[in-house]
């Protein structure tokens, strides 16, 4: 199928900034789900509130847009209700884990087989600039004119911590490799967590004087390096990119199959 | 005793009421006094291929309940006071995106983590105005256990009638009290599936478009059309807009489609209204004392009556003003500081004689407190 199918041109144009990285999500998502040959009518995408839900409107599925930080907790109800669905639930930052947090950590816990996209811009772009949990201490944010005090989460590391048993990141500089990894999310039985660092010149950039969209993916390139490498090791301030976290686990809707062939042998 | 008879808490005849409607998924958090209804559903549920699960808060649980509906099963969740609180945000979103669900708030007293064990009335505005923005809402309620199980299958009906979230309010007297309950037979109560579209696949399907009798059919998700939900005002095709005629026509939709069949939603029951001087209206365990009283009283040759209200949303305006147009006091019996009084207030003419006889102290209302106060009003002394 072409990658234009997979899009509701009607829809469009989209409500992205010139330079936003998100655009480059939506893109590596639609690769990954055309290289795996998805079925349109077995695909929902469930999203919160910001800029990076407006996702699910562009793609042709069966698209939830719900309530800021709320979207996993929708979508467990739809993956419950219809495990043969594959569900892939795009987040900002601030959705995923300040006002979603909770959802976030108990999504993970229970391996619920759901793809969580997390796009990671560290900023708060819908709503115009203030911080969120990613942001970074000493960055600057409308609502942190002085630079933030708050320290931020280490994605990768709170998903594997909280049970998510395909754990990844990469940035919107790496374009095949994201396209890639968010295939791997999606086949990947169990729940999936893919941090995805996308630029936000429009707030993020502008005000912490990092450049345009170009500098910025260029910064991501600079930045990162492969799991384990040894780049690392010489530059602990590297951050890696790729999968951490690859393991087989019992799945949520599996489990409660099971519970549900126990109450009726019983009864 | 015939089998199918049963002597049960208020909170079994719900979860009885919620098996026969065709509940497919209950997501819950735990919360007193409504909490034996997610622990019964967890072990009915599984037996016949359903689904339980238990959330991480109230807000998740309401979240997943809509999702599910929006899956094509029959959800509901249950609650009280504050985790009803926290379920307003979800409440409106299943009222933005027409999504049925039944939403059951066992009510304990507040503000607050208030009083969770003892009984209360106080959620009937939290039921009526908790979300944000112009919208109607359904909520019944019921005084006993029969009722309680009706009240729940017609949650069911309603929400699938109307596509909208359908607001249980029980007190806990009658979510804990044990009582007798007959369970019907299967067919015996018409149950309604939600209106699901004829448009196949390939054809253009307008998921919000009403037909001429408002009614929307649904699609599911995993079915052959691909649609947008969205909490935001929406064009037809479940596209965001703010296109002024669309939120003006659509904030008309959501409240029209409840209002305007106020009729056939209003559920109440009469008792010796025919020739009542004195109309009491109350609704849940306090209209089982006031039923008392009236009986009682009419042994004595005491002109009183009573409208017990099982429909509390859309106030049964219209029931409460015939009721009480040759009424020389209105009396409204209730357990909070006077929720139901106020839309009494605006239903009759007479408003001056509205009285409200209240205990909004997590007590139990009696009959002498009833009585007491009738002497004053019918100007008898003390």
């Amino acid at each position: 199928m072409a990658i234009k199918d997979y899009i509701r041109e009607r829809f469009l144009p989209h409500i992205w900034c010139p330079g936003c990285g998100h655009g480059i999500v939506l893109n590596g998502l639609l690769h990954a789900v055309d290289s795996l040959g998805m079925k349109k009518n077995d695909m929902v995408m469930v999203s919160g509130i910001g800029c990076s839900s407006r996702i699910s409107g562009y793609v042709d599925f069966h698209t939830l847009h719900t309530l800021h930080g709320r979207a996993l907790a929708f979508a467990t109800g739809i993956k419950l209700c219809r495990p043969e669905l594959n569900v892939i639930v795009p987040m900002g930052d601030g959705d995923a884990l300040a006002i979603g947090g909770n959802h976030f950590i108990h999504a993970a816990r229970r391996n619920i087989n759901i793809t969580a996209l997390v796009m990671n811009n560290r900023i708060y772009g819908m709503t115009g600039g203030q911080y969120s949990p990613l942001t970074g201490p000493g960055r600057l944010a409308t609502t942190a004119p002085l630079g933030t005090v708050d320290q931020m989460f280490d994605v990768p590391a709170l998903a594997a911590a909280a049970g998510a048993t395909f754990v990844a990141r990469t940035t919107t500089f790496h374009v095949k490799e994201l396209a890639k990894i968010i295939a791997k999310a999606i086949t990947h039985k169990g729940f999936s967590v893919v941090e995805i660092l996308s630029q936000c010149p429009t707030y993020y950039g502008r005000k912490n004087k990092e450049g345009d969209a170009v500098a910025m993916m260029l910064r991501y390139k600079e930045a990162t390096t492969p799991v384990g490498s040894k780049a690392k090791q010489e530059n602990p301030q590297l951050l890696e990119r790729g999968v951490f976290v690859d393991r087989q686990a019992p799945e949520y809707c599996e489990e409660y199959d099971k519970t549900i062939q126990r109450a009726q042998a019983r009864a | 005793m015939s089998s199918n008879v049963r002597f049960v808490q208020g909170n079994e005849a719900c979860v009885e009421g919620a098996l026969y409607a065709g509940l497919d998924f209950f997501a819950g958090y735990p919360i007193t006094p409504s909490t034996e209804i997610a622990e019964l559903l967890a072990g009915k549920l599984p037996k016949r291929g359903g689904k339980f699960i238990q959330m991480e808060d109230e807000i998740a649980s309401l979240c997943a309940i809509i999702a599910a509906s929006q899956a094509g099963k029959k959800g509901m969740t249950a609650t009280s006071g504050p985790g009803f609180s926290l379920m307003q945000e979800a409440l409106g979103y299943a009222v933005m995106a027409e999504i049925p669900c039944v939403i059951t708030s066992v009510m304990r007293g507040g503000p607050s983590t208030g009083v969770p064990t003892h009984v209360s009335q106080s959620d009937v505005n939290q039921a009526r105005w908790g979300t944000h923005g112009d919208h109607s809402i359904i909520c019944l309620t019921a005084s006993n256990h029969q009722d309680v199980f009706a009240m729940t299958v017609e949650a069911f009906n309603m929400s699938e009638t109307y596509r909208t979230p359908v607001i249980l309010l029980f007190d806990e007297i009658v979510g804990h009290m044990r009582e007798k309950l007959r369970l019907p037979e299967p067919g015996e109560v018409p149950l309604v599936e939600r209106l699901r579209t004829s448009v196949k696949e390939g054809v253009n399907y307008h998921p919000y478009l009403p037909r001429e009798d408002g009614r929307l059919p649904m699609s599911d998700f995993g079915g052959v059309h691909r649609y947008n939900v969205t909490g935001l005002f929406h064009d037809m095709w479940g596209f965001p807009t703010d296109n002024p005629k669309i939120v003006r026509e659509l904030t008309r939709h959501l409240t029209d489609k409840i209002e305007t069949n106020a009729e056939a939603i209003c559920r109440y029951k009469s008792f010796f209204l025919e020739d009542a001087k004195h109309v009491f209206i109350s609704y849940g365990s306090a209209a089982r004392t006031v039923r008392q009283v009236v009986e009682e009283r009419r042994l004595m040759g005491e002109k009183y009556g009573m409208l017990e209200l099982q429909t509390l949303w859309p106030f049964p305006y219209a029931a409460v003003r015939e009721a009480c147009a040759q009424a020389d006091s209105i009396v409204v019996v209730e357990m909070n500081l006077g929720q139901v009084v106020d839309q009494v207030k605006l239903a009759v003419d007479n408003k001056d004689r509205v009285f409200l006889i209240n205990r909004f102290d997590s007590v139990f209302i009696k009959p002498e407190n009833i009585i007491d106060l009738m002497r004053l009003i019918q100007g008898k002394g003390v």
